[in-house]
Order: C-alpha cells, then structure tokens, then sequence
C-alpha cells in the first residue's frame, strides 16, 4: 500500500523508523515544527531546528525514497511566553520558502490561555500574509474541546480559507465541530491517547471519508511510526475496500497538501 | 459492511479484556489507602455516561464531554503544561 504520513516529529526518531516506513509503503512525511521534549532556551535554539527541519531532515529521508516536507512556527508549548515567541516567528520569514516548507504549523493552543491564543492569532495572520495553508494542533484531554471551540472562533475571525486549514487531533467529540464547520480534520493514532486504530475507523464510517486524514504523530513519546498502515490494514479487517483505504491514506492528504505550493510527490 | 455479529468477531474479546482492567483499575483505587482524587468522581461519570448517553450523542462522545472541560473563557496562565485526563475541582 501507498501511504503519505502527514504528521510525524522525525528529528525524535531513529534512522531505522525512516527505513520501517519506507518499506511500508510511505512515500511522502510531513514533519510539523513542535516542543521538543523540552523549553529551548533561545531563539537560537528554534534557528538550528528550523535548519534540521529543512535541510538535515529532508536528506535522511531522501536517503528512503521519501519526500519530506514540513510546517514552521513556534509551537503552544512554548508560546506562552509572547515576547519569546514574536522573537522566534521573526525567524520564519527567512525559512518559508525553502523548497520542504509547507506553511504555518503545527499553531494552536495547549492549556487554552490568553497568550496562546494571541500568538496562535498572530500565526494564522502570518499564514495569511505569505498565503500558505495552516496545520493547527489541538490540546490534550479535558482541555481539547474548549481548546478547539476557541480555535474555531478565531479562525472565524481571521476569515481564512477553510479548506486550506487542517485541524488536528480531533477525536469523537470534536470532529463534527471541525468538519461542519467546513475545515480538515486530522486524526491521531497514539497507542495511550487520542484515537486508537479501530477508533478512528469509528469516526471515518460515523462522519465520511471526505477532508480528513490519518497520521501517527510519532514523536519522543510513546508511539508508533507506522500507527497509519497498521490502520489501513484495521480498515481491510473491517471490510472497506481497497479504493477507500487508498483514498484516506493516500489520496485525502495529497488532495489538501497539494494546495501547498512546494508539495511535490515527484 | 460488516453485521453486528462480525463487530463482535473483531472486537468482543478485545473489549472483555479492556472491560475487566477498567474493574480490576476501579478495584484497586478501592483497595489502597487515601483518598482519591477529582480524577475518581469524573471517572465515575464517565461511565455513567457512556451506559446512558444524551439522545444526541454516541457513547464515546459522551464519555469525552464527561471528561472535558467546559468553560468558554481562555485561561489567565498555563500552570500546569501537561493535562490531568479529567477537570480539577477549584478549591
């Protein structure tokens, strides 16, 4: 099977997990910019990973037969600092258009405060102004569905381009808001939160198989690199057919990557 | 698509097994010493909730809005930067 992981955080992963994929059938990996398993200390720090993410990055998976793109910003983590995080978006300009970058993300909220949410506003004006598509994170558990109403509302504000926003790690309480609304939904497959594969199928045959995608976010975490085929081949099991599973693994991310001007398959 | 019947195929073993660790879970929290807690009544509506969901809702939807925190306005400060599971209770 052909596949497109359209979230996985490589620079926490090992060489071995590029060459599992790639037998795997994975042709294309988008690596959103995101915390690091820690606070880095300086701008600086996010400089030398914007380096990793454009230049280093895209040479171990070429290595795989695997295109690599990914999505800029500083992450909720660390933005609740605003001062900190104006100074890290400064950098972005320099980095947008690198031949991998895909756009602004993965923004969003994380503990659903003030400042998170001025600089997620401030991320989606950046989008805006260099007309790139938008990946936007959601946060974890009990904070996840205010977190995604206030997203909702903000994106509402801003008046962007719905289909050119991709909001992720929805799961059943918050996919119908994501999809009514008219924007992409994302679904992660973790094995201690968010969906598992038989819960994401859930959500695929209760809400459609249009404008959403399914990745494994493997990051330093617990996780698992090839969370998405393990799910493709769940979807066989529960008698979908071949055209549809090829439609949510490969097609649907292509369709909505493809409004990035820099995402090529070949 | 598959009949009821193949659902329980695929997943009737796998759900027993995940039904029982939710028991033997609720047993020891009941078993040690202490007290539990905001995470232990939230669990306990959780479940109430996915045995008897609003008319509107799925039972896996149910169980996240027990779990969720509903308040509209964003917060002041980040405090903690991980998520408990369940909303504390303010003192």
């Amino acid at each position: 099977m052909r596949y497109i992981e359209p979230h996985a955080h490589m620079v926490s992963r090992t060489t071995a997990d590029y060459q599992a994929i790639a037998q795997v059938g994975c042709e294309a990996l988008c690596e959103p910019a995101f915390w690091a398993g820690y606070d880095r200390a300086s701008a600086q720090g996010f400089f030398d990973y914007y380096r990793q993410l454009t230049e280093y990055e895209p040479a171990r998976a070429t290595k795989f037969g695997i295109k690599h793109f990914c999505w800029l910003c500083i992450n909720p983590k660390e933005a609740e600092d605003p001062v900190f995080a104006r100074e890290v978006m400064a950098l972005i300009p320099d980095f947008i258009d690198k031949p991998n970058v895909l756009g602004i993300g993965e923004i969003g909220l994380n503990k659903n405060t003030r400042n998170e949410l001025a600089i997620f506003e401030e991320h989606v004006d950046l989008a805006k102004k260099f007309d790139r598509p938008i990946l936007i994170h959601t946060p974890h558990l009990e904070d996840k569905l205010k977190g995604t109403r206030l997203i909702i509302d903000a994106l509402k504000n801003a008046n962007v381009d719905r289909k050119r926003v991709i909001i992720d790690h929805v799961e059943e309480h918050t996919a119908p808001l994501v999809l009514d609304e008219g924007f992409w939904a994302g679904m992660t497959l973790y094995p201690e939160s968010k969906c598992s594969p038989a819960r994401a199928i859930d959500i695929l045959e209760t809400f459609g198989m249009e404008n959403i995608w399914m990745n494994s976010a493997c990051d330093w975490g617990i996780s698992d690199p090839l969370a998405v085929i393990k799910t493709a081949l769940e979807m066989k099991k529960r008698a979908h057919s071949a055209e549809i599973v090829d439609k949510v693994i490969f097609g649907n991310p292509k369709e909505f990557l493809s409004q990035c001007p820099n995402f090529h398959l070949h | 698509m598959p009949t009821k019947k193949d659902i329980q195929d695929l997943y009737f073993m796998d759900s027993r097994f995940k039904l029982l660790d939710i028991a033997a879970y609720l047993d020891r929290v009941d078993r040690h010493e202490g007290e539990a807690d905001f995470r232990h009544p939230a669990f306990s509506k959780a479940v109430e909730a996915m045995l008897n969901p609003p008319t509107d809702k799925t039972r896996a939807q149910a169980v996240h809005l027990a779990f969720s925190d509903h308040s509209n306005e964003p917060a002041e400060t980040a405090g903690l930067q991980g998520a408990y599971g369940a909303v504390p209770v303010k003192a």
